[in-house]
């Protein structure tokens, strides 16, 4: 029985009927990963250790609610023992000595890490293309990025290689390569999912999520992967619920807002077409629309393309080649160990933000960038605030189109940059959004984006529940995957 | 036209947590280079800061015994730049708001008071070490030190001379080991300080321009520093150049201070607030809690001493400046009334034997046991002061108990009156001469008489009873 394209529930019961044992699955697993290595998705696996668990699996079960699955660990998350580059050439050698907590989480509840996947160089992208490991290949086309940064994620779960995949959503690196690739995927509230091994680009904003077929199946991964953590002081302090328990409970009066400031008419005629379609359909499932006003939104990519340079340019210091990672060959002196290293180490937009952050924190400018970039970022939280005393989420387009071409916006930064227009917001303001699949255009998957208010994840899972239980798009596959 | 100093002080005073001010670590000294850190020292790729609550709570005690404001929120940003020896790339301190606002301290200088401001105190991690000397063309780093807590404590510019600024410095170091948050130790780097001097003429308003000496660990070296500096900024100005401000080195071999980089050259630190850190907020609960739990200080040390146990001031002064020596003398006072003459022997014999050794009386073979019982020995007769020095100086060596020593060296005083009269006697009958000088008016020679007895008792007569009996006797 092939287990491509299953989801997570439906493995976890093909297990518990002994339908599959737990090496065939991950034996079969791995045919996938090789079979279309072309993807590129994966840039180390973990095939031996992943073995080893699987057949102690069959000896002695476990009780753990992921017990058996497969999952692919974005490569930005520290895993002991195993090589994790976050996409760069500087941390090429870096072997870490210990895991990050989600890691912990997951594989404590079961789950098997088969490998880590691509992505934008330190999460620093909205294509894959950025990544030293090469460019990932979009399933639904030969010449079509997956988006970034968590690209490799995306991909192979919308190949059907793994149900689940871990991923980090810093300005829209979840939700926009969902979007691209047809897949499920949730940014939970800032805090909910510890940061401790997640290698930070922008700390105040990064937040880990899961990548999965389904919302059902982000509840599963989400229910252990969210976790209060002594190490991480941002960590939120507060219960973790049954995010699995009140998918199926109907949405009937749920309030949805439509932001007045999206300018939709400047979008493609199908994009728009897709979204009213889906409006259409959550009134029929009984959800009623109010027009919300966010009043600074339009401000939030400016704000973010400070603030997270800014905080990028700090966290990438550590990066100088004295103590980990990659080391220039015979530097004259300090300066050169340094300039050489981080020349050679780091890829160009990683450089472009590091300049931009330094740029912005230097004396002089504080004032007039990062500072003032915080004070629009608290004037659109307070939007949103607002916003939530009358509708119970917010929904928009994930992405302004469907996946693009390869090289298609190499050359323009800011292009790439707008990518990230609708789904920047939730992150400024640490809110929790998702994006579901919820049309075609020319046979290439685009999403639907469901923000919603702080630490109310469940009502978005519950949201995006209802729909993919009266609607496919989500049970689409694409065509030339192998088997 | 006279010269004006303007001095400013920044200590960094090495908190004395056990751990780091942002990981597990330890924080002892002399350990193997790099075995005291951990995953957060090493600054890895994915690792988080958590604040050290403890080190608050040492920030907070020096922040309630210098009157200062403490901000019950304070923040933490980054500080960036690259050296090998900054696992991160930048230190965590806190830039913004501080943990100590505003406050004060006293200082003496020739029996002159002074009030000197502190700006601010704040938390921040220190660097490791880097070490040049080592390895032949190589630097090797230590990150050991590495993210131990130090509290920086910034003066404001009221320091008018070296002389100050050392009192000022050691007025700062006897606060914090009398709060017990950092045990003083300048030798292993617990206490440094950066200084900024300028000099203008006295009747400017403005400031001069000011140079920094970075990292100076003695108070000799703070003087010597500060005075070279002096010297060289007028003889600047004399010559009719300006200062540049810059941050020199103090070179404690050839006396002089050395340019390290100019302002121009200095580093942009891009200060923000770190994203990994939430603000800390200290409740009214903690606040109180470490309120009532503060020491007694030497100010009010000094006071009880005075009002409460009758000590001279200048003997209650020494007493209360030293932690060691104030713990010393509660001690000793806890088991014994006499605290006069407790404070008389501590200033006198034991200060005296402590300068010669240059030790501290907690290096010492002394305890305040040993001591109470030394004093109550003189105090009901049992020896003589005379002989008690010698017990001291038998304790100094060897630690042994005062009445073990009295007992085996057989020092009881001799109270015998009758026994001492016979002594006496023949040393009259023995020293005829010395008697008829003695009663034709040289009242000089009655000590003459005195040393004598206490020659043929070895020390042991009691001297009060030797007086009277030679004073019948030659009357």
């Amino acid at each position: 029985m092939s287990i491509q394209y299953k989801s997570v529930s439906e493995l976890k019961t093909m297990l518990n009927n002994n339908d599959i044992s737990n090496a065939e699955l991950i034996k079969e697993t791995f045919s996938l990963i090789k079979s279309n290595a072309k993807l590129n998705a994966f840039i180390t696996l973990n095939e031996e250790e992943s073995m080893n668990k699987a057949n102690k699996l069959d000896n002695s079960p476990s009780s753990g609610s992921l017990a058996g699955i497969p999952i692919a660990q974005k490569d930005l998350f520290c895993t002991k023992d195993l090589k994790t580059t976050c996409g760069s050439n500087m941390l090429s050698n870096f072997i870490p000595p210990y895991s990050a907590t989600v890691i912990k989480n997951l594989e404590n509840a079961g789950c098997i890490s088969v490998g880590k996947t691509n992505m934008d160089e330190f999460a620093m992208g909205s294509s894959n293309e950025t990544s030293f490991y090469g460019n990932v290949q979009n399933p639904w086309g030969k010449n079509l990025v997956p988006g970034g940064s968590s690209g490799g994620a995306a991909a192979a779960v919308a190949a059907g290689i793994v149900p689940a995949a871990s991923g980090t959503d810093t300005g829209g690196s979840i939700r926009q390569p969902a979007s691209l690739c047809g897949i499920t995927g949730i940014k939970p509230t800032y805090g909910r999912i510890s940061r401790w091994g997640m290698i930070a680009f922008a700390s105040s904003l990064d937040q880990a999520g899961p990548m999965a077929r389904t919302a059902e199946d982000c509840a599963l991964l989400l229910n252990e992967m969210c976790s209060h953590d002594d190490k991480d002081t941002t960590s939120l302090n507060e219960d973790v619920p049954n995010f699995s328990e009140n998918l199926n409970s109907p949405i009937k009066g749920l309030k949805i807002g439509l932001v007045k400031e999206f300018d939709l008419s400047k979008l493609d005629n199908e994009v728009v077409k897709i979204f009213e379609e889906s409006k259409k359909h959550y009134e029929s499932l009984g959800a009623e629309f109010i027009e919300i006003s966010l009043p600074n939104i339009s401000l939030s990519v400016p704000t973010y393309y400070v603030v997270a340079p800014a905080e990028c340019s700090s966290n990438l210091s550590r990066f100088d080649g004295v103590k980990f990672g990659k080391r220039c060959e015979n530097p004259k002196n300090l300066e050169e160990l340094y300039i050489k290293t981080r020349s050679e180490g780091f890829g160009d937009e990683v450089k472009r933000r590091i300049l931009i952050g330094s740029y912005v924190l230097s004396a002089g400018f504080y004032d007039a960038y990062y500072k003032k970039a915080q004070q629009v970022r608290r004037l659109i939280k307070n939007d949103f605030d607002s916003a939530f005393k009358s509708v119970d989420i917010i929904m928009s387009p994930t992405t302004r189109g469907p996946a693009f071409e390869v090289g298609s916006k190499g050359d323009d930064p800011i292009q790439m940059y707008l990518e990230d227009l609708f789904t920047i917001p939730a992150n400024l303001a640490g809110l929790p959004a998702m994006s579901i699949p919820n049309g075609m255009i020319d046979n290439k998957p685009i999403g639907l984006q469901l923000i919603g208010n702080f630490l109310d994840e469940s009502r978005l899972l519950q949201a995006a529940h209802n729909f993919q239980m009266s609607t496919d798009w989500h049970l689409k596959t694409p065509t030339g995957i192998k088997s | 036209m006279s010269w004006e100093t303007v001095i400013g002080l920044e200590i960094h005073v090495q908190l004395s947590t056990d751990s780091k001010l942002f990981s597990g670590g330890s924080t002892s000294f002399g350990a193997e280079p790099n075995t005291h850190v951990d995953l957060i020292d090493l600054g890895l790729p994915g690792v988080l800061p958590v604040a050290n609550r403890e080190a608050f709570y040492k920030a907070i005690r020096f922040g309630l015994a210098t009157n200062a404001k403490i901000n019950q929120t304070s923040t933490f940003d980054r500080k960036n730049y690259f050296y090998p020896d900054l696992p991160k790339g930048y230190q965590i301190t806190q830039m913004a708001l501080p943990i100590v606002g505003k406050g004060s301290i006293k200082i003496e200088v020739d029996g002159e008071e002074k009030i000197i401001n502190i700006t601010r105190a704040h938390l921040e991690e220190d660097a490791g070490k880097s070490i040049h000397d080592l390895f032949d063309g190589e630097t090797g780093v230590d990150l050991n030190r590495a993210g131990t807590p130090l509290l920086e404590i910034v003066s404001e510019p009221e320091i008018s001379n070296a002389r100050e600024a050392v009192a000022y410095f050691k007025a700062i170091r006897q606060i914090v080991t009398f709060l017990d948050i950092c045990d003083g130790n300048m030798a292993q780097g617990s206490m440094r300080c950066d200084v900024n001097v300028s000099v203008k003429k006295s009747n400017d308003t403005e400031l001069g321009t000011r140079a920094e000496i970075k990292n100076i660990n003695s108070f000799k070296f703070i003087e010597k520093a500060i005075n070279f500096e002096i010297d060289r900024q007028i003889r600047i100005l004399e010559s009719g150049d300006s200062v540049v401000q810059e941050t020199r080195l103090y070179d404690s071999v050839k006396n002089e201070t050395r340019s390290m980089r100019s302002k121009e050259e200095a580093n942009d630190y891009r200060y923000f607030p770190c994203p990994d850190l939430l603000p800390v907020v200290i409740s009214d609960k903690e606040l109180k809690e470490i309120k009532d739990n503060l020491p007694e200080l030497p100010d009010e040390k000094e006071k009880r001493y005075v009002e409460e146990l009758n000590l001279d001031l200048s003997e209650a002064k020494i007493i209360a400046s030293s932690k060691t020596m104030a713990s010393m003398f509660e001690g000793a006072c806890a088991k014994t009334n006499d605290s006069k003459l407790v404070a008389n022997w501590l200033v006198g014999d034991i200060s005296a034997l402590l300068n010669k050794e240059n030790i501290d009386i907690d290096e010492s073979n002394l305890t305040s046991d040993n001591f109470a019982t030394l004093i109550e020995r003189i105090s009901d007769k049992t020896i003589s002061g005379k002989i008690a020095k010698s017990v001291l100086e038998e304790i100094w060596e060897t630690g042994n108990d005062v009445d073990e020593i009295i007992e085996s060296k057989g020092l009881v005083q001799i109270q015998d009156e009758s026994l001492l009269e016979t002594i006496a006697q023949t040393v009259i009958d023995n020293n005829p001469s010395q008697v008829d000088a003695f009663k034709s008016g040289k009242d000089k020679l009655f000590g003459f008489f005195v040393g004598q007895v206490m020659k043929e008792t070895q020390g042991k007569a009691n001297p009060q009873s030797v007086n009277k009996i030679l004073k019948r006797l030659l009357s």
